[in-house]
């Protein structure tokens, strides 16, 4: 057998070995490089669209968990005056004579509703994927850009746009919508119902409009991007997880945002034109309305025909990236890359198939409740493989416990953590007693925020020095991860209890219920535990911008010494990625620990005698 | 730095795959665009599917339905005071002609494509120009429809005159068109409340079957769903038909200026187009289904 080259000039490999695509006989007449408005602001490439789109999840993850723990307070230190938020939150806070502030009911419903809202739609969906898949796809296949760069803007902007509507909606008099961030008919429906569903509900609805558009500008464009634009040698069983995860996640998208929009565009005609394709029997004010003939029922299938692919939405980038962040840590080969792969699309699959058991209890036929549980338990056994992986994928690893490590390790724990829960859930009779209560408020908080966050902090603090040339602050990083994961624990690990006596979600108060008021206690340390959980993200903020200009500065193109392509391009590629030709591809993405050598990139030429790393092609 | 030229001994994985499929080609060998738009299409056609969706739950929920040979059953009187029978009484003549017509635009669009694939600046501008033709006529037809409905016979999208009995009656009063006093009816036949003046005129009817029989009552308003389902989604699809006649206007434009010669792409924004055409066509296939032949 050949030796395998251990040291090698990768520009010279590219340069011998590549595949040349014409780049620079083209005159592509692009302006990215020209000036400040097309570079940084209306910028058509991806890298620079990848961190628009991380830096505006930024800013909305900070405004939604201060909401959260605004409500928290409410909800910990009842009796507490909140009149020093007077000058925050205005009106919202109630003064009494005694300079007692209180918390407006209202205004608490507003808050939980657009805390779900923020965190689901633009942190994680948009801050995850958005950036994640816009960063990595082009640079991780061997491909100059997406598809069309031109649509990808605008994705980003129509998110942009999005979120601008949303923000504004933050300062109405009569508040951001408040019925809840599944946006449920007669709330959503009827601008009478509270006073967050007038123009709140419609701002809420014009904002997540703009949101489907831009995912779905977005999504088609990976999609495309993934299938049309792999470099030569880059065969899908060749594609890095991330690359996998990113693309079916797209594929969830593009299948289930379009249903919400459905939805949507009835709740509109509900709201503005006086239908009825969500409402029947209403009474107001002992009035029954003329609104007869439809079904808030439909809405909740039509949403949660979204709604459950979304949380695999939020869910798989972040496996994708943990995948990718453990193998290279670990300084091994990811365990079963196949059944990680198949693992990924059976979730695909299995997610638009179990939306109803978000409806158990809406009245929906308990015998079609039966095949929702029943497919519900099925991707336990998907997932459980997924975390088998990474569990062997550790096993005997040379590991680095490096910030991102720590983090894909802590996302490991988080998904174990909430996924068993979701078993619970799952089944529609153990659902009578803990539907709606912390019980799930806990089980989605874990298995698909605090992992997917997990999951980004470790894409984050991996991928960092590609989008900015500068390591962050492996110190900060360390302090973040470890309160950040027991912080989290203490939040949730109690919530299950809570949850499981009965204490219902979305309540403002349980003053009036003897059988909650011993969870005083616990409320007090879940508040507690979540504003220092809160101080943490402000330093992980501190590090993300401190390190913008002051961090270490990357000295090789591969600091991480990993296979995937993103590693061969220039430390600040340029538009286009490689300075001159792609390069090829010749062997899978986890070539680590191989015949003795630490590593060996994928524009390695495999060499005489040589097996393919991964034994099952 | 390695100096020895590196031998490569490149397992092929994939004998049992298209070669497109190891990358550096196109896998569907279709373009980017191409793929895009079918992305595109898949997402649009589920947006449909969930209004249909919608229709079929709020449909099953009724207990009544308005039939559809009874509500679409008008056409234009120029054409009607040339057949015997006049304007009405005429079921499905007139959406069956607007169908044909925007079928008949796909096919002129398949032949605008084939053109453009010939490289033939003329034909693909005759064969979009008949296209464009198709369209526009198929909304006329469209707003014609929409205003019999709307001002003649007064269905709107909160208010629904059209409805079937669902018990056996004698008529006590007649409506001044097609029910006399006296006339009897079937359970399931259909009837549309008139409205003169401003004033709805729901006919008194006395049942003569079943437990009710001999109790006078007056016609009822047909669900309003049907209206409103009906309003919003021949809209939706009519939204899509407009938005397609203006994109075939500026590519039909782009097209006799010579863009798509300089491009030397082959007229591929004639077949994105295309794909667009034909996907707004087949959902009319659907929307007919459900709303005319149901």
């Amino acid at each position: 057998m050949a030796e395998l080259i251990t040291t090698y000039d990768t520009d010279a490999i590219i340069a011998e070995k590549g595949y040349d695509d014409h780049f620079h006989e083209h005159h592509h007449g692009d302006k990215y490089q020209s000036g400040f408005i097309h570079h940084y602001i209306f910028s058509m490439d991806h890298k620079i669209i990848a961190r628009q789109f991380l830096i505006t999840g930024i800013f909305w993850a900070i405004i939604g968990a201060a909401m959260s723990i605004i409500f928290r307070l409410q909800l910990g230190f009842p009796e507490e005056s909140l009149a020093w938020l007077k000058p925050l939150l205005g009106k919202w806070i109630v003064v009494d004579e005694a300079g007692i502030g209180t918390l407006a009911p209202e205004f608490y419903y507003a808050l939980v509703t657009m805390h779900g809202t923020i965190l689901v739609f633009f942190v994680l969906t948009a801050g995850l994927s958005g950036t994640f898949s816009n960063l990595l796809i082009p640079l991780q296949i061997g491909a100059r850009d997406m598809a069309s760069p031109f649509l990808n803007m605008l994705s980003y902007w129509f998110f942009f746009m999005a979120g601008v509507v949303m923000f504004y909606s933050l300062f109405l008099s009569t508040g951001p919508f408040s019925g809840g961030w599944t946006a449920y008919p007669p709330l959503s429906a009827l601008p009478q119902a509270s006073t967050g569903s007038g123009t709140g509900m419609t701002l809420w609805l014009v904002s997540l409009t703009l949101f489907v558009v831009s995912v779905l500008l977005g999504g088609i464009n990976y999609i495309t991007t993934v299938l049309n634009l792999r470099t030569q040698g880059m065969s899908l069983w060749r594609m890095p997880l991330t690359i996998w995860a990113f693309f079916v996640t797209a594929i969830l998208g593009l299948l289930s945002f379009p249903v919400l929009a459905s939805g949507f565009f009835m709740l509109i005609f509900d709201r503005s034109l006086g239908t009825s394709f969500f409402l029947s029997d209403i009474f107001i004010n002992g009035q029954a309305l003329d609104r007869v003939g439809g079904t808030p029922i439909l809405y909740q299938h039509l949403f949660w025909f979204l709604g459950h692919p979304e949380v695999y939405i939020i869910i798989l980038p972040a496996m994708g990236i943990s995948s990718e962040v453990l193998s290279v840590h670990a300084r091994k080969p990811i365990f079963g890359y196949k059944a990680m792969v198949l693992s990924i699309l059976a979730i695909g699959f299995l997610s638009f198939i179990v939306w109803a058991h978000h409806m158990f209890m809406s009245g929906v036929n308990p015998f079609i409740s039966n095949f929702f549980v029943i497919f519900t338990l099925i991707i336990a056994v998907p997932s459980a493989i997924k975390v088998f992986n990474w569990i062997t994928t550790l096993w005997g690893g040379n590991i680095r416990l490096n910030s991102a490590m720590l983090f894909a390790i802590g996302f490991v724990s988080m998904f174990i953590s909430g996924g068993l829960t979701g078993i619970f859930l799952g089944n529609s009779a153990i659902d009578i007693q803990l539907h709606d209560t912390y019980f799930v408020v806990a089980h989605f908080h874990i298995v698909m925020g605090i992992a997917a966050f997990f999951g980004m902090f470790a894409g984050i603090y991996h991928w960092y020095p590609k989008m900015f040339g500068r390591f962050m602050s492996e110190t900060m990083g360390r302090i973040h991860f470890w309160g950040t994961l027991i912080g989290a624990y203490a939040i949730f690990w109690p919530m299950h209890y809570i949850g499981m006596a009965g204490v219902p979600r979305r309540y403002y108060s349980f003053d009036t219920f003897d059988a909650f008021s011993h969870f005083d206690d616990m409320n007090k340390f879940i508040t507690i535990a979540a504003i220092v959980v809160f101080a943490l993200q402000l330093l992980f903020v501190l590090n993300f911008f401190y390190s913008i200009w002051k961090g270490k500065v990357v000295k090789s193109r591969n600091p991480w010494g990993a296979t995937t392509l993103e590693w061969s391009t220039p430390i600040d590629p340029g538009h286009g990625n490689w300075p001159g030709k792609i390069p090829s591809v010749h062997r899978w993405a986890y070539d680590y620990g191989k015949d003795g050598i630490e590593f060996v990139p994928q524009y390695i030429p495999m060499v005489e005698g040589e097996e393919a790393g991964d034994a099952g092609h | 730095m390695a100096e020895t030229a590196v031998h490569t001994a490149e397992h092929d994985h994939h004998h049992d795959m298209d070669a497109h499929w190891d990358g550096g080609s196109r896998p569907f060998k279709a373009s980017y665009g191409k793929l895009m738009m079918w992305y595109f299409l898949l997402s649009d056609a589920f947006t449909f599917a969930g209004f249909l969706i919608a229709y079929g739950t709020l449909r099953v929920s009724m207990q009544t339905w308005p039939v559809p040979d009874f509500v679409f059953s008008t056409i234009p009187e120029t054409v009607g005071n040339l057949l015997p029978g006049g304007a009405h009484h005429k079921p499905l003549y007139f959406v069956t002609f607007m169908t044909f017509v925007l079928l008949f635009s796909s096919y002129t669009m398949v032949r605008a494509v084939q053109e453009g694939q010939q490289e033939n600046k003329k034909g693909v501008v005759f064969w979009m120009v008949l296209t464009i033709l198709g369209g526009m006529g198929f909304l006329g037809c469209q707003a014609w429809e929409w205003n019999t409905l709307i001002a003649k016979e007064h269905m709107t999208i909160t208010k629904n005159p059209f409805s079937a009995h669902t018990e056996a009656g004698k008529y006590l009063e007649g409506d001044g068109h097609d029910i006399k006093a006296g006339d009897t009816f079937e359970p399931g036949e259909s009837y549309l409340i008139h409205k003169h003046g401003g004033e709805w005129h729901n006919l008194k009817y006395e049942v003569t079957e079943g437990p009710n029989t001999g109790q006078v009552k007056q016609q009822a308003f047909g669900p309003k769903a049907f209206g409103a389902l009906f309003f919003f989604i021949t809209g939706f699809h009519g939204f899509h038909v407009l938005s397609g006649v203006i994109f075939l206007i500026i590519i039909c434009v782009n097209a006799a200026s010579g863009l798509y010669v300089k491009r030397k792409n082959g007229y591929e924004m004639v077949e994105k187009i295309g794909l667009y055409w034909h996907f707004v066509d087949l959902v009319w296939v659907f929307v007919f289904l459900v709303f005319y032949l149901l």
